[in-house]
């Protein structure tokens, strides 16, 4: 076996025991302890995803050498490697551009428990990226809430605290669905392994058996997912958790915690239940009705929402819509499109989460809408960061939003009945997304001076303005050679297979 | 056909039906205190249903005693593991609810979660 196939293993192993040492280490330490993890980790998944490049063949790697149906398992394909890189660096971005608000809303003394929850959650999100066992996938999913919930509520106010008991609950009753469902799964083929549930649900769907007790657990594993990543009516613990959270803890929430569920989604869409079984079932119209409800909807709310932070939360559910959406409309196309936005999505979110933060802060503290006015002469860089991001969710070309939406557009396309309503809505919400992220971006630009609030240059915020001007090249990297990305693509759904 | 079925599978029917009683009191119960309630009786359940499908009558716990060997004289060790494996989650999550709670009982002084709300919606006026 090859050196680099134990990469998956170490990065989890690596991410969840820095975790535990940061518990005694000082609060500098366990920063630098955590930049240099995180880069470690997407170092040893870029060379992972170049071996599988080269080698072409996804590989299992067996915890603790049992064979098959007894032995935990970790698969490496090449989408699993690529979105470990990709989690890596808007990981490390969004902590190194809320670092300095960090120090603000947050004790110094309990910064290496953050830093604690940040390793936490890298490892359970590798987890889900990696493991090959369903139930293993369902620890971890634990173990991602309950980190993700104190990244929530690190910031101690009466509002964090509501927020994050709200988030608990939405989450808890995702996870009893899965749970039930993931044992339900276990009762019909006897299985815990990805690979072997598969192989025997495609016995019973040949046989024509438990066909009803087999809906029932796919439509509970797709409710509790989608429960957890917040799709639209589920979404009532979202604002808070991402308005009132420190802006590093939001940027990480919107862009990588719902996005690794979505992700085991798409594990158990290909390599548990199966592709064609999933998508002749009726439960993907039901998730399409619901993205399209979400893209209208969570657009709506946005408009309505005078804080700016709260308004980018409200447009995230719109996002995840869009997202859920692409599995509803069933095709190979759809499925590329949902896995290139869950890309754009976060590399944009989070940019916005941060390109406010610095708006804000040149505001007197305040993110009412009015009071935003000027602030991108303010502050040159955050205003610059915030037109791209609006820009790229708003779909301009150059910008990654705009592929992902005419990647949509084409999946949704030649489609007999899903068509219509997939088009139509896609440019409703495009419309609407233009109307709050243009009404937002023309405020910061009018010119007004206010004497009384502070100027901040890239030259007293050093940090800031790199992870910012990264940002802005992801972003721009993925509008404008999106095509590596999108046969990236491809052959990892392939390798799902 | 559903009849004869629910009534051999008791077990599993009370499990399911225990489940829905915890899941929709952990969504609709105002108090905090009831909603984690609701979160202990659904992950209960879940154990039941894992319990219930792993036993097999006349067998016994997968321990070799008295140099017994065949299979067929043991059940399978794998729902208990699951068991108490879910069972290690579901107190780590039920202790980060009862905290939280504690932590706004101390500065609402109430239990009511749409009460906070109201409170903190005040708050924010002001």
């Amino acid at each position: 076996m090859n050196f680099v196939q134990n990469f998956p293993f170490f990065s989890i192993v690596l991410s969840m025991f820095s975790g535990t040492i940061s518990s005694v280490l000082p609060e500098k330490a366990a920063k630098i302890l955590n930049t240099v993890l995180i880069s470690l980790v997407g170092l040893m998944s870029g060379i992972l995803l170049v071996y599988l490049m080269e080698t072409g063949e996804p590989y299992v790697y067996w915890m603790g050498h049992f064979p098959a149906p007894w032995g935990n398992e970790i698969r490496a394909g090449v989408l699993e490697a690529g979105m470990a890189l990709f989690f890596c660096i808007i990981m490390l971005l969004s902590i190194m551009g809320g670092r300095k608000k960090l120090f603000g809303e947050v004790e110094y003394s309990k910064h290496n428990l953050y830093y604690i929850l940040v390793n936490l959650l890298l490892s359970s999100l590798l987890a889900l990226v990696y493991t090959n066992d369903l139930f293993t996938a369902y620890v971890f999913v634990e173990i991602n809430t309950i980190s993700a919930c104190g990244l929530i509520m690190i910031r101690q106010n009466g509002r964090t605290i509501e927020a994050a008991v709200r988030y608990m609950i939405m989450s808890l009753l995702g996870s009893g669905l899965f749970l039930i469902s993931l044992c339900m799964i276990y009762d019909l083929t006897g299985h815990l392994l990805m690979s072997n549930i598969k192989e025997s649900v495609a016995v019973l769907a040949a046989q024509g058996e438990y066909r009803v007790p087999l809906m029932v657990t796919i439509g509970l594993m797709c409710a509790g997912l989608a429960i957890k990543s917040a799709l639209f009516p589920f979404h009532s613990w979202l604002p808070d958790a991402y308005g009132y959270s420190t802006v590093s803890s939001a940027a990480i929430l919107s862009s990588l915690v719902s996005k690794g569920y979505i992700f085991l989604l798409i594990k158990i869409i290909y390599r548990v239940i199966g592709f064609d079984i999933v998508m002749q079932s009726r439960i993907i119209d039901i998730l399409f009705i619901f993205g399209l409800m979400g893209m209208v909807f969570g657009s709506l709310s946005a408009i309505r929402e005078s804080d700016i932070r709260r308004m980018i939360a409200f447009s995230s559910v719109a996002q995840i819509g869009y997202i859920y959406m692409g599995f509803g409309l069933g095709t190979e196309a759809g499925m590329t499109a949902s896995v290139f936005h869950i890309l754009s999505h976060a590399a944009t979110k989070s940019l916005l989460f941060i390109a406010a933060i610095g708006l804000t802060d040149v505001s007197g503290g305040s993110r009412q809408f009015f009071d935003l006015t000027g602030a991108g002469y303010r502050n040159k860089m955050a205003g610059v960061a915030f037109t791209v991001g609006s820009l790229s969710m708003v779909g301009v070309p150059m910008f990654s939003g705009f592929v992902s939406k005419l990647l949509f557009a084409e999946a949704a396309i030649g489609h007999t009945y899903k068509m219509l309503p997939a088009v139509m809505v896609l440019a409703l919400s495009t419309i609407l997304n233009a109307i709050y992220f243009m009404k937002t971006v023309l405020r910061i630009y009018v010119p007004e001076h206010k004497a009384d609030y502070e100027v901040i240059t890239a030259k007293d915020e050093k940090e800031y303005a790199v992870t910012v001007a990264c940002f802005i090249l992801l972003n721009i990297a993925l509008g404008m050679f999106s095509q590596p990305v999108q046969s990236w693509i491809h052959a990892g759904l392939a390798m799902f297979g | 056909m559903l009849g004869p079925n629910l009534f051999i599978n008791y077990g599993e029917a009370v499990a399911v039906i225990l489940f829905g009683i915890g899941f929709s009191n952990l969504l609709l119960q105002r108090n905090l205190i009831k909603k984690i309630l609701g979160l202990n009786i659904m992950d209960t359940a879940i154990y039941l249903f894992l319990a219930e499908k792993g036993y097999i009558a006349g067998r016994i716990a997968p321990i070799v005693v008295d140099g017994v060997q065949e299979v067929e004289a043991y059940i399978n060790p794998i729902p208990s593991g699951l068991v108490l494996t879910g069972i290690v989650v579901s107190v780590s999550v039920t202790a980060i609810m009862l905290s939280l709670t504690i932590r706004l009982y101390r500065r609402y002084h109430t239990l009511d979660l749409d009460e906070i709300s109201l409170r903190l919606r005040k708050e924010e006026l002001k």
